[in-house]
């Protein structure tokens, strides 16, 4: 309990203890997202979750890359470096091969890490680097005003496609499965209470987290999630994801997923014979994460849109393992010399 | 006889690399200097005997200091008709040519595009020919090892090695010695390779054919214990050095580019020094993880070429944002695009200097030999921690892979690289400067009540918040030049070579050195006033330079490129510099610079 305390510390220059709160992460800037922004919801729940940790603030570093979203290092009063567009995974990198003892996050965008960085995400993430990716998808490019980004739905008009894009939108979770990823975890701005719980358990997460949180952009996609999101529909549009459970949705949880042969179904229970064991039951520890993908790629209009924790898996992580490698050279050869370094290979003597 | 060059060159798979480095680590072991530079294709391994796959390597040993692997070969070791091909033309008139005559089949001549073979249609008439049956011998000296008939052939180099050791007149024991560690595992290789290099060196010994054992007497180098290093070897050291006089983590992040990997291979087996390296995604992610390191406290490093500094120009400007520590290693390689990825070049200095959008300066250094290389590396972590700053370092093609003796540095003559203590949470601003060297302080994560965010937006002065106020920006853009002005202070002056002034001063900065050093020495022993002066640090300049540059007549800069460094100095010293350029993948000869200063001069006197 001592450690405990301890650790719910912020920084002890005062000599004074105390317990972390809420505001121990709001940093003196002033806030300047676009009002009815989701991002305002997800700092909020982020600033929530950071005291229940027991790390000491000074611990806590935060990385983002370049969008509305990448902002948010400024607004929270821990370490944090506001980067280069797509690129956080990357300085994250770093940061954590530095310094493996530092809770390391990052902050990033669907243009951010969907378009121009897509690259460093996937290999954040086949590499299980021990940090914590918030991913705020509102499906738009907000900060340059409004143009389709890599998750735009098919036809969506903006400023760069008037008449309609003709590309198919990526797909991050389904991304972050194929390379492995250990923890895959959607949520949505608009119900804080899931959105807290998804951050602390990526939080907890021992390996690379991956957590997509849907979000409007107040001016150029008002809308997008009217559909999804909005209160009357929810009930039939969400479908909340629990281990070892049915996967069931819709007023009072009387509709289901199944399996048909390799294929999602949705199922109402009692009819046609449907019986509550003829559902998919969540796995989210599952080895294969053929499961994880299959929910992963429910979408509307037929399906809803399934939120959680779609696959927690363990695995070493590459910071341990770096460390593991350094750790075993210095026992095996002695911590470094400079002397026998420079004196190694073929040497000869001038007199 | 002062020096002599010699080359060995065959099929990239002949093992030429190997036979080449051996030489010379006898001929620096028996007290000669020796300078060296390996010639290989871009191409691992190309077809056996096509012209395409011809590997080499140079050394160059003296009685005296020589940096350079000399001009033209005295002896050329070809060992098929395609080596001599691609080499005869660099051979000094004269010269010796030892050919592996077995390999001189129709087939192979064909490869090489030989209409007759040259070993007898007298095209080598004005040279010494030495034809030798490298292959059966060979044969015939590994048969009792009883190796496969494919690794009994590759013990050819050995031959051809013990063919060179008796040539100039050098030992073999180290040699066996050498095999003996190299192939405890393999004892039949081990006999197999022995055998074949005392069967070159008895053949040799007993054979008409040599009239002439050559021997190069030991030079006076100044005491201590030697080793051979590669411009690489020499960074790779350098870094670990510094890192460890520092108290802090290498991270070292590259992505493998031609010439620079052999810094991360060095660095990789080094995990002992608490060196982390990382094989990053790609080059731009190297570039910023090395600075995410540094954020984290850790000097943070990354090594390219020029194809990779291209990438990683938007991550040196975060670095120049941040007021970050960054070392970055640009072994330079000849561009434009994919270029010649194995042959040398200079000319990255104009990236180097100016290749980053926004008024974005940083520290740039110049290695200007081999083992000069360990020094720059060491100084531009010191610089780069001091200073606050991204420092890059210059080396290239030729001073990664040529190699030269490295006096082994003490550790206790390192300077200590240690920096201050984290300010006190009431001085704590995160870009409140040193009054001196106008650097912010650096303080990292896990750092109790100094929590602060850095990003690439403009930065209020001292505070650090994000400000996109006029003046204030006027004013960071105008610190941040003045903060790499002001590590002139903090860097030794240029010195010149020769008289304190004269008629012509040659300029040069990195890998010219060697060349650029040779032929002034030539020039002023011929009674002309002539000086050399070697930049290494190219940003800033020395302070003392327009001075210097002020007390002769004229001013040559040759360099490996169309005449970046002599622009550099004509805007910022208003000097009429002519240059001398050079853009052939190749390093200067001693002649070419020589000529040229002989030309600048008129003729010589009488």
């Amino acid at each position: 309990m001592s450690n405990a305390l301890e650790c719910c510390t912020a920084g002890q220059a005062d000599g004074n203890l105390h317990r972390l709160t809420r505001e121990d992460f709001q940093s003196s800037q002033e806030v300047k997202w676009c009002p009815g922004c989701g991002d305002y919801s997800i700092l909020a729940q982020v600033q929530n979750v950071l005291p229940r940790l027991g790390i000491p603030r000074e611990r806590i570093v935060f990385v983002s890359g370049i969008g509305c979203s990448s902002r948010f290092p400024y607004y929270l009063n821990t370490y944090g470096m506001h980067s280069i567009h797509g690129r956080a995974p990357a300085v994250a990198l770093g940061l954590k091969c530095a310094r493996p003892e530092l809770s390391v996050w990052v902050v990033t965008g669907d243009g951010d890490s969907l378009s121009i960085g897509t690259n460093h995400l996937i290999h954040c993430l086949r590499r299980n680097l021990d940090v914590k990716i918030l991913l705020l998808n509102n499906q738009i490019y907000g900060l340059t005003k409004g143009q389709y980004s890599p998750t735009s739905e098919f036809g969506k008009k903006t400023k760069s496609s008037p008449l309609g894009t003709i590309e198919h939108p990526i797909r991050p979770l389904e991304l972050a499965l194929a390379a492995d990823a250990t923890f895959v975890a959607r949520s949505v701005f608009a119900d804080p209470a899931h959105l807290a719980r998804m951050i602390e358990a990526a939080a907890r997460h021992k390996g690379a987290a991956l957590l997509e949180i849907r979000q409007n952009c107040a001016i150029f996609n008002e809308h997008a999630l009217d559909d999804f999101s909005d209160r009357s529909v929810r009930d039939k549009r969400w479908v909340y994801l629990e281990h070892g459970k049915p996967v069931r949705f819709g007023k009072d949880a009387g509709q289901g997923i199944a399996v048909l042969g390799m294929d999602p179904i949705v199922a109402t229970v009692g009819a046609n014979g449907v019986r509550e064991e003829d559902l998919l039951v969540h796995d989210a520890h599952s080895r294969s994460s053929a499961r994880a993908y299959l929910l992963a790629g429910l979408q509307p209009p037929d399906f809803p849109t399934a939120l959680g924790i779609f696959r927690q898996v363990e695995k070493p992580t590459y910071d341990d393992l770096l460390m593991a490698q350094v750790d075993a050279a210095m026992a095996k050869r002695g911590r470094g010399d400079l002397g026998r370094l420079f004196a190694a290979g073929t040497t000869w003597l001038v007199d | 006889m002062p020096c002599a060059t010699v080359r060995f060159a065959g099929d990239s798979g002949d093992g030429m690399q190997l036979a080449g480095s051996q030489f010379a680590d006898i001929a620096a072991m028996t007290g000669t200097v020796v300078c060296t530079l390996p010639d290989y294709p871009s191409e691992i391994r190309a077809p056996a005997g096509s012209l395409a796959g011809v590997s080499g390597f140079q050394l160059n040993f003296a009685d005296h200091e020589v940096h350079t692997p000399g001009d033209s070969p005295y002896v050329l070791i070809a060992m098929n008709p395609a080596a001599l091909r691609v080499n005869l033309p660099d051979l000094q008139p004269g010269g010796i040519v030892i050919v592996n005559e077995d390999e001189f089949t129709p087939a192979n001549l064909a490869k090489a595009h030989y209409a007759g073979n040259p070993l007898e249609d007298g095209a080598l008439a004005g040279y010494r020919v030495l034809p030798v049956a490298m292959t059966r011998l060979n044969e015939k000296a590994v048969k009792p090892a009883q190796l496969p008939r494919k690794e009994a052939g590759r013990c050819k180099n050995f031959f051809a090695l013990g063919l060179a050791l008796w040539l100039y007149d050098r030992p073999l024991q180290p040699v066996l010695e050498w095999l003996i560690k190299k192939f405890r595992k393999n004892p039949a290789a081990m006999a197999a390779n022995g055998s074949s290099l005392r069967a070159g060196y008895n053949f040799a010994d007993t054979a008409e054919l040599f009239r002439v054992q050559h021997t190069v007497a030991p030079a006076r180098l100044p005491q201590g214990r030697y080793r051979r290093l590669t411009g690489n070897e020499a960074a790779a050291l350098g870094l670990i050095a510094a890192a460890n006089r520092a108290g802090r983590t290498l991270v070292y992040a590259s992505y493998p580019i031609t010439p620079a990997s052999e810094i991360l291979h060095e660095l990789a087996a080094h995990t002992e020094f608490d060196v982390r390296t990382l094989q990053t995604e790609d080059e731009i992610a190297a570039c910023v993880a090395a600075l995410g390191a540094s954020f984290g406290g850790a000097i943070g490093v990354t090594g390219t070429s020029g194809p990779g500094l291209s990438l990683k120009a938007e991550g040196l400007g975060l670095a120049v944002m941040t007021e970050l520590p960054l070392v970055v290693i640009d072994v330079q390689r000849a561009g434009p695009s994919t270029g010649m990825p194995t042959k040398t070049e200079q000319a990255d200095l104009s990236m180097a200097m100016y290749g980053r959008h926004g008024e974005c300066p940083l520290a740039v250094l110049a290695a200007a030999t081999p083992a000069d290389c360990f020094q720059m590396a060491f100084e531009a972590v010191r610089l780069a921690i001091r200073h606050m700053t991204p420092v890059m370092l210059l080396s290239d093609s030729f001073l990664a892979n040529g190699a030269e003796p490295w006096r082994v540095v003490d550790p206790a003559d390192l300077p200590d690289l240690r920096s201050p203590a984290p300010p006190a949470a009431e001085d704590f601003a995160p870009y409140r400067r040193d009054a001196e060297t106008l650097a912010r302080p650096w303080v990292v994560p896990g750092t109790p009540g100094l929590e602060h965010r850095i990003g690439g937006l403009e930065k209020e002065d001292v505070t650090g918040t994000v400000s996109y106020d006029a003046a204030n920006h006027q004013r960071m853009v105008e610190l941040r030049a003045a903060k790499i002005e002001s590590i002139a202070r903090d860097i030794p002056p240029a010195e010149v070579v020769g008289p304190a002034e004269g008629d012509l001063l040659v300029v040069g900065w990195g890998s010219t050195y060697g060349a650029i050093a040779a032929a002034v020495d030539e020039v002023r022993h011929a009674g002309r006033r002539v000086a050399h002066l070697h930049l290494r640090y190219l940003n800033p300049l020395p302070a003392n330079l327009a001075a210097l540059l002020a007390r002769y007549r004229r001013i040559l800069v040759p360099e490996n490129n169309l005449g970046q460094l002599r622009g550099l100095l004509r805007e910022r010293f208003l000097v009429d510099a002519v240059g001398l350029c050079k853009v052939e993948g190749r390093p200067f000869r001693v002649r070419e610079v020589q000529d040229r200063i002989e030309t600048l001069l008129g003729e010589p006197p009488q």
